[in-house]
């Protein structure tokens, strides 16, 4: 079954006169556990595509299922709730919150937003850390670890709720070379393990070298979708 | 909910001279507040006291219409034996009263053989008196005084004293007219100085009533005014109210009240200045509250604006609107307590060491008044619940502002 179907996806945007069509009649499906990428020049609705499978963005026209979920209609409250259950995110900037240590960070969203019980918590965010490589910083803040290291701890964070999905927008932008084929092959061994389905947005050709299905985007439209052997349905 | 409030703690920790300074403000304006509160209050009570106490009692009784020409002392108001008899069964009868004291007040010539001045005079009864207005004998400057007054003695103001160089001891000759006009004159030994006070009756000599009843030559227990003490002036608004029931229920033959019953409030100019300390202490507290108001707002807006980046990623990780919101209120909460706790502990030692240090100060011709600033836990519960209801209802603002921020605008903010 498909995790993503999309349908003559469209988003607009409308600044007073102008409209910009960002979106242009989409129809794609992405399957449970796939490593899937959209990729395109800057400005062909990569990140727009990927907000809304995010619910952070509504469509302005079409039908997107995610989870067996019709995600169109969903208020904001809605969005929120849905996201917390069933989506992760990894951010080009790492996005961890300062004040809070690793071990904190990647216990958030069992704690703020699934509200789980302190010990199921705490097991899950060590098994996590653990995973990820990260158990031994723990009680590390943000700022005492490298670019690499907030990356393998956005990770924990994104999958520590089991989630289904994890959309990752240039996750690697920020990264060196050397520490960007780590994050990917760790963000690869997390699909195989947890079989979470990874969705990227991305200008990187080594993310696009390791995905298994390649979606090219441009001027809002879906050109092509190139999939290798081994991978879902596109 | 706990979660909530230890994260708020930790961003209120990241930037901590800001919060250190904010906190501050509020502490100052809550110590300014209560301060305020405890030496004016206690400044307030003392003038009541003293006021009540020495001089006026709590409530008065009079005949209707005797307050609005209390200028020209008149006798042809006076409460007759009858009328005396009804009131008195009514302050019998209320155990509210601690005691009551009957007055005659008149004016008379004040002679010292050499010169002649006008006097205002309040005879009394020096038991009921004394139980009335138990800080009068304190007022008492030279003299004897135990048992306030005898008949034929007379204690003076302290100006006529010094104006007519009357000592202690000294004889002197009051002369009066009666209620039909006739005069009368009578001698009278100087048991004493009195102290003038503010307001009415405070510059006034007493004599004992039976010396006015012969002077005025009054057949029978006719009084001017009953001047009533309460055991607690709390109940003051209350006991009055009943009591003006009671006495405007008596009727003459035209069907119209023979009693007035006043508060020493409408009677003495100095609840005018009390009215006044109030509404000093309300503008204070208004001041407070925009202190608390504009700092909070502006801590939190300038938090949310730094952090909109931050908020767009717990929102897009799935925090509800509503916890972000909590989120940036609970910060506003944490600072309004730190500040009020801060600004509490900080009032209370300093009215303990003001205490301590017997601070003294004039009012009027009264000198050396010790200030004993004390301050009710009902007064530092309000400024409390006050301060932090205001640090709260700043923050909603920018919380709210928060919660409803769009989560991809928030995460491109740079």
């Amino acid at each position: 079954m498909s995790l993503i179907v999309a349908k003559e996806l469209e988003k607009t945007y409308v600044a007073g006169d102008i409209s910009v069509h960002a979106i242009r009649g989409v129809d794609f499906a992405i399957e449970s556990g796939s490593f899937v990428s959209f990729i395109g020049p800057s400005g062909s609705g990569k990140s727009t595509l990927l907000n809304m499978i995010g619910c952070l963005d509504p469509p302005t026209k079409g039908t997107l299922m995610v989870a067996g979920e019709e995600i169109t209609g969903l208020n904001s409250r809605e969005a929120a709730c849905f996201r917390g259950e069933h989506i992760g995110f990894v951010f080009q900037d790492f996005n961890l919150i300062p004040v809070l240590t690793v071990f904190e960070n990647v216990e958030y969203p069992l704690q703020m937003v699934q509200n789980w019980p302190k010990e199921k918590r705490r097991d899950r965010v060590r098994e996590m850390l653990e995973a990820v490589g990260m158990a031994d910083q723990s009680q590390k803040y943000p700022n005492q670890i490298s670019g690499g290291q907030k990356q393998r701890v956005a990770v924990a964070r994104a999958l520590v709720t089991n989630a289904k999905l994890v959309l990752a927008d240039e996750p690697t932008a920020n990264l060196d070379r050397e520490t960007a084929g780590r994050i990917i092959a760790l963000m690869k061994k997390m699909r195989d393990e947890f079989s979470t389905t990874f969705v990227f947005s991305t200008h990187d050709p080594r993310i696009v070298e390791n995905v298994e299905i390649t979606f090219t985007l441009e001027d809002g439209k879906l050109m092509r979708n190139e999939m290798k052997a081994g991978g879902g349905h596109a | 909910m706990l979660n909530i409030f230890k994260l708020a703690w930790r961003n209120l920790l990241r930037y901590k001279r800001r919060t250190l300074l904010t906190s501050m403000l509020i502490t100052l304006g809550v110590v300014a507040v209560l301060l305020f509160v405890s030496v004016s209050g206690s400044f307030k009570a003392m003038m009541v006291g003293q006021i009540t106490d020495s001089m006026l009692g709590h409530l008065q009784v009079h005949k209707k219409g005797y307050l609005s020409s209390v200028d020209s002392l008149p006798l042809n108001r006076n409460l007759t034996e009858k009328q005396i008899k009804k009131v008195k069964q009514l302050l019998d009868g209320n155990e509210a009263l601690e005691a009551y004291s009957m007055r005659i007040k008149l004016g008379a010539m004040f002679s010292n053989f050499k010169e002649t001045t006008n006097i205002r005079l309040n005879a009394v009864n020096p038991d009921e008196e004394m139980a009335t207005a138990p800080l009068l004998t304190k007022r008492i400057l030279e003299g004897e005084k135990q048992g306030l007054i005898k008949e034929g003695e007379i204690l003076i103001p302290e100006l006529i004293a010094k104006g007519m160089k009357v000592k202690t001891g000294d004889s002197i000759v009051l002369v009066a007219n009666n209620k039909d006009g006739s005069v009368n004159g009578q001698t009278f030994m100087v048991r004493g100085i009195l102290e003038g006070i503010s307001g009415p009756g405070g510059r006034d000599g007493v004599i004992h009533i039976k010396d006015a009843r012969s002077l005025l030559r009054i057949q029978g227990a006719e009084v001017s005014e009953i001047a009533i003490r309460l055991k607690n002036i709390e109940s003051m608004p209350k006991v009055f109210a009943s009591l003006k029931q009671e006495l405007e229920s008596i009727r003459n033959k035209m069907d119209k009240p023979v009693f007035e019953v006043h508060t020493w409030e409408k009677i003495s100019p100095f609840f005018n200045i009390a009215k006044m300390i109030n509404l000093m202490t309300l503008f204070i507290k208004i001041m407070l509250v925009a202190i608390v108001l504009v700092s909070i707002m502006n801590v939190m807006v300038m938090a949310v604006f730094e952090r909109i980046n931050e908020i767009g990623t717990i929102a897009a990780i799935g925090t509800s609107p509503s916890k972000i919101m909590g989120l940036f209120v609970v910060e506003g909460f944490l600072m309004g307590i730190l500040g009020t706790a801060i600004g509490t502990v900080i009032s209370l030692v300093s009215i303990y060491v003001m205490n301590a240090t017997k601070i003294s100060f004039d009012f009027g011709r009264q000198t050396g008044l010790l200030l004993s600033p004390t301050i009710g836990s009902s007064d530092v519960i309000s400024i409390v619940v006050i301060v932090i209801g205001i640090a709260v209802l700043a923050s909603l603002q920018p919380a709210w502002k928060a919660a409803r921020m769009d989560p991809i605008t928030a995460l491109r903010h740079v």
